[in-house]
């Protein structure tokens, strides 16, 4: 039985782990490739690493950040954060990532969705969309929002005017292998993922969707799950700062239900 | 004297991972398209995510002919993801191109019902007496990601269920195919490795 995913996340800035409560207040929780191997032995399924450098000096060491990551890592390995052309996918690649995550520049661009799928395959190209509820004041600007929900880009800072549910159908239809949806209004509050979110975009694709922001105790991944209908959930500081380990997570949602790789 | 495994590179993905996992094993492994260093080497890995498309170029490149003659020879042979898919006669997903044929059938498209492509962890029910997979128990989990499957065949050592049975593993002689992943199959991945070096 296909199992859901648990996937770690680590935030790097100039090849150091952090961790941001609503994308600001960022600490140091370490280095990426111990952690990295740290979370593949406590059972996660996967590592997503981000690089949310702002400035391109730090953002120079990715590539040395990745393969030093991927060095002693025998899962799936994805990297994202400021990925802007083939060429660049291509370093990391060649770094050693099995996966991309591009948000900004497929949003800018759609065609290197297509561009990366066609050179590396779907599977190894995954778009991240940061969703914000646009309700109150933003939805009575913005009537087309149907789905209730806004893509963001450049770390949730910039509104697109797109809705989301609508721009992950897209990004599947231009060779997306995966979605990456973070909840901007629930990242780092650990209050729960957004199901209502989730579900929609999981309902209107066919390829699989993980969920990001606000995961917290172990209810709010059963939630994300059953009633969120996510393929994967992810999540970074409730791991890193040992508030939850993550195989006591997975027992306890095995136990609740869900199929998952445990022991593993 | 160290055996040498070449990984052969058909423009197909990113075998990175594959070399890397050999490498953590002390495996001396070669990554190449050149068939002449294809027919000198002691086992053959062909990896492969992707189109089965791009399997075209295997036959244009001369690395089909080289890889037949040294499997005909007795070089242990792996396939994995669409290089396992390429064992089988044909795929729906390039039905003009042909596989292998070492395996009959056709590997399809998963059914409208599941999504797809079939990512993440699922089990094996596995068959005894497979030296692929000797020491791993059924019930072991193993990363997948494709959108067809091989469908089982007699040769069939490995079973996995999503949307239907297919086939996960196979094993006849000295040829082995694994749809999964073992290079991001944690511990049992890199034991199914392990195994296939020691052949």
């Amino acid at each position: 039985m296909l199992t859901k995913r648990i996937i770690a996340c680590l935030d790097v800035t100039g090849g150091r782990v952090v961790k941001g409560v609503q994308f600001e207040q960022l600490r140091d929780a370490g280095d990426p490739a111990e952690l990295a191997v740290a979370h593949s032995e406590a059972g996660a399924d996967e590592i997503v690493l981000l690089d949310i450098s702002a400035t391109n000096e730090k953002r120079a060491t990715l590539a040395d950040t990745v393969r030093r990551t991927a060095r002693q890592l025998f899962i799936p390995f994805t990297v994202g954060g400021g990925i802007r052309s083939l060429d660049e996918a291509m370093a990391v690649f060649d770094a050693g990532a099995d996966k991309i995550s591009i948000n900004s520049a497929a949003l800018a661009d759609p065609s290197l969705i297509t561009s990366i799928a066609e050179r590396y395959g779907s599977q190894a190209v995954i778009v991240a969309i940061d969703a914000k509820r646009a309700n109150g004041e933003a939805q009575s600007e913005n009537a087309q929002f149907d789905g209730g929900f806004e893509a963001y880009v450049s770390g949730g800072r910039k509104a697109t005017g797109r809705d989301a549910v609508a721009w992950a159908r897209e990004a599947e239809q231009r060779g997306a292998g995966e979605i990456l949806l973070t909840s901007m209004d629930r990242d780092g509050t650990g209050a729960g993922f957004d199901c209502e979110l989730t579900r929609a975009v999981s309902e209107a694709l066919n390829i699989p969707v993980i969920a990001s922001g606000g995961g917290g105790d172990t209810r709010t991944f059963v939630d994300v799950f059953q009633q969120g209908s996510a393929d994967a959930a992810l999540a970074a500081s409730i791991f890193h700062f040992g508030l939850r380990a993550l195989g006591d997570l997975k027992r306890e949602l095995q136990e609740a239900g869900i199929p998952m790789r445990w022991p593993c | 004297m160290t055996t040498m495994i070449a990984v052969v590179d058909f423009r197909a993905g990113n075998l990175t991972s594959v070399k890397k996992a050999l490498e953590h094993l002390s495996a001396e492994a070669v990554v190449t398209s050149d068939p002449r260093v294809v027919a000198k080497a002691d086992k053959i890995i062909l990896p492969g995510v992707g189109h089965f498309a791009a399997t075209a170029v295997l036959a244009e490149t001369g690395l089909r002919t080289a890889i037949q003659e040294r499997v005909e020879r007795g070089a242990p042979f792996l396939g994995v993801c669409v290089g396992m898919q390429w064992m089988f006669e044909s795929s729906e997903e390039a039905p003009g191109i042909a596989g292998l044929g070492l395996c009959a059938g056709r590997c399809e498209r998963f059914p409208e019902r599941v999504k797809s492509p079939h990512v993440g962890w699922n089990s094996l029910a596995c068959r005894e007496g497979s030296r692929l997979l000797r020491g791993i128990p059924s019930g072991s989990f193993v990363y997948f990601t494709h959108s067809y499957r091989a469908p089982v065949v007699a040769a069939t050592v490995a079973r996995s269920e999503y949307g239907g049975e297919f086939s996960a593993a196979i094993e006849q002689g000295n040829l082995f195919g694994v749809q999964f992943h073992p290079e991001k199959s944690g511990t049992i991945g890199l034991k199914l490795l392990e195994n296939f070096c020691a052949l």
